[in-house]
């Protein structure tokens, strides 16, 4: 007899709500000891919604689909030498960049939501969290593939798993997850699925994807869209969680709250890193930080926190400061990544005069009154064969581990200096944003690993940045490092497109 | 506010001690309005150093650079050490002067206004 085939909403039942029980030796308690603790309280499961509206055997078609198609591009695009095609070989920083600091991301991701997925009595939460599981994963792997064809042209890509553990600005993406995988299975959701996929992922994801298509990275915006779709179902789970905590009981909204407090100014802290990429990285410009803050942050933020308000939630502490930082925060990372260059695997190099008049005209508040005269001064500097490097190492805020170049909104040329005392030691912060989050736990943050401060004790392999950044890092002196001008990756990129000089045509012909 | 933690009493490893740094001190230093250095700079630093051999030694190693830096007048220069004025003693050590481990310390020269008057 032929097996009867089931009806479309038998068998989602069966592959989804199905796949759970009731346990009748053991406590619940012990099944999912993490539950609890987090103060958080949910009276009914039943009452979660699955986001996704997938059965497992649905998932595995459509991503298949997707990867065939994304995976045929990628050879047709090493076919074609499609690293010629891209704008400029400075464009590549923008890649290292998200090669180093945003995949291992993915992958981490991809971990927490399986660590936390196991930690919740609800089956359709879990569920979502083992799909979102295997999304990570894919993104990973599908970054990491999209980005290997400028592997074999370029340097600075080999070692970036290696980096990601240890370089010291890689330690703020880093530490920002490490932070929500070290914290229960509620706040992890609230971090990553509400606060960044939901709130702050398309400040991340589009200017990158639409960066790579405006400088001819066609590898890497056909992952961009291969992983669209995948985004939008992070969204789904992002505002699913939220709702879903905020109705099951009234004592979780003081919880959530502080957890969207303190992500939201964690991610916006990260988040500086895509406003340098925006403004500074791409050879050819999208739109400004300033822009994409304003349509992505403050128009859909907030149409989403006037409906959050009915839960009693309100928008994240300190946003007001985050919108007067909007015009400062890429030119601060900018100088910081210029002057430290040596110590990343990046050629950061100073604005063109062209990109200088694109940023007075983005910034007209800002840029010419503070930033551009310093941006004049380091290129005459460069002319005159003396480009600056910062001979020192940074002091780093506690918590968010970027070096103290953030200012004061009333004083944009004081760099801000907060500090705290917990258990008879003192620790800095770079705002009253991150100084709260320390002192809300301050176990949790003496427990950082500080970079400047890991060097000094001797731990980075040797006692200066050379031998940190060839021995510790990874990174390949003169190679790997300094300004754009001069790198091989330079010399390489004007040898394919003919762009040698009639001067170093003279000097190979002597 | 204690750190919600699944362990009871949840204490982190405290990295920074200052045993952890060979008989060195951190020792921060950042230049108000000077902003060609991106942030304060982070030192390690014998606790009995003097104070003067922070200002002839340490700083112009790595603040040299900045055009301002030689027309610092130490005389009338003035200081803060961890939000408060202060006055250093050049002939005390760094602990005598009341600087400990991770101490910051910010140096104001208000006639000095950094490259094109921009607090570079």
């Amino acid at each position: 007899m032929a097996a009867k085939k089931l009806s479309l909403k038998d068998k989602y039942r069966l592959l989804t709500r199905d796949l759970s029980w009731e346990p009748t030796y053991r406590d619940k308690k012990e099944i999912f000891p993490l539950e609890d603790f987090e103060g958080i309280k949910i009276t009914d499961w039943d009452k979660w919604e699955d986001p996704f509206r997938l059965t497992m055997d649905a998932y595995w078609k459509y991503q298949a689909e997707k990867e065939k198609k994304l995976y045929a591009i990628f050879d047709a695009f090493a076919q074609n030498n499609g690293h010629l095609n891209i704008s400029d070989a400075r464009y590549l920083n923008a890649i290292k960049v998200f090669l180093t600091g945003i995949s291992p991301l993915e992958y981490s991701a991809a971990q927490g939501f399986m660590q936390t997925g196991r930690q919740f009595s609800g089956q359709g939460a879990r569920i979502a969290c083992q799909m979102q599981a295997i999304d990570e994963l894919r993104h990973a792997q599908t970054q990491i593939h999209a980005m290997s064809h400028f592997n074999k042209y370029f340097d600075g890509f080999n070692e970036f798993m290696h980096q990601h553990q240890r370089v010291w600005y890689l330690s703020v993406p880093k530490s920002f997850f490490d932070d929500a995988r070290t914290a229960g299975p509620f706040e992890f959701m609230v971090a990553i699925s509400f606060s960044f996929e939901y709130v702050l992922t398309n400040l991340l994801f589009v200017p990158f994807m639409s960066g790579a298509a405006y400088n001819g990275d066609m590898a890497t915006v056909t992952f961009g869209f291969s992983a669209q779709s995948d985004e939008a179902r992070h969204m789904t789970l992002g505002i699913e969680v939220i709702k879903f905590l905020l109705e099951q009981h009234e004592d979780n909204v003081p919880i959530v709250q502080k957890w969207i407090d303190k992500w939201f100014w964690r991610g916006v802290r990260m988040l500086g890193i895509v406003g340098w990429m925006m403004d500074y990285l791409l050879p050819k410009k999208v739109m400004s930080w300033k822009e994409a803050w304003e349509v992505y942050y403050e128009e859909a933020g907030g149409a989403l926190f006037k409906d959050l308000a009915r839960y009693g939630i309100r928008p994240p502490k300190y946003v007001e400061v985050a919108e007067l930082e909007k015009e400062h925060i890429s030119h601060q990372f900018a100088f910081t990544l210029y002057q430290y260059t040596h110590a990343a695997a990046l050629h950061i190099t100073a604005p063109t005069e062209e990109e200088m008049n694109w940023l007075s005209e983005k910034y007209p508040n800002t840029f010419d009154k503070y930033y551009r005269p310093r941006w004049e001064y380091l290129r005459e500097q460069e002319a005159k064969g003396e480009r600056f490097y910062n001979g020192g190492l940074p002091q780093l805020c506690q918590t968010c581990q970027i070096p103290m170049v953030f200012t004061d909104m009333n004083d944009p040329t004081q760099i801000n200096y907060r500090d705290t005392h917990y258990d008879g030691e003192r620790f800095h912060f770079c705002s009253d944003g991150c100084k709260d989050i320390f002192n809300d736990e301050p176990e949790k943050y003496i427990h950082a690993w500080m970079p400047a401060h890991q060097i000094f004790m001797g731990n980075c392999g040797g006692a200066d940045l050379p031998s940190v950044v060839e021995n510790y890092y990874n990174i390949r002196m003169g190679i790997d490092n300094m300004d754009y001008h001069g790198s091989p990756d330079e010399a390489r990129w004007k040898e394919w497109k003919g762009l040698r000089s009639v001067e170093d045509k003279l000097k190979e012909a002597v | 506010m204690a750190t919600v933690a699944i362990t009871p009493d949840y204490m982190g490893d405290y990295q920074d001690g200052v045993e952890n740094f060979h008989g060195n001190q951190v020792v921060y230093f950042g230049w108000d309005h000077h902003l060609l250095f991106c942030s304060p700079h982070a030192f390690p630093l014998p606790p009995d150093m003097p104070f003067a051999a922070v200002m002839s030694d340490v700083l112009p190693g790595v603040w040299g650079v900045h055009p301002d830096f030689p027309k610092i007048n130490w005389e009338t220069a003035t200081w803060m050490l961890n939000g408060k004025p202060f006055r250093p003693d050049p002939a005390k050590s760094l602990i005598d002067n009341g600087i400990d481990h991770k101490s910051a310390i910010r140096l104001q020269t208000p006639e000095l206004t950094g490259i094109a008057g921009t607090g570079s």
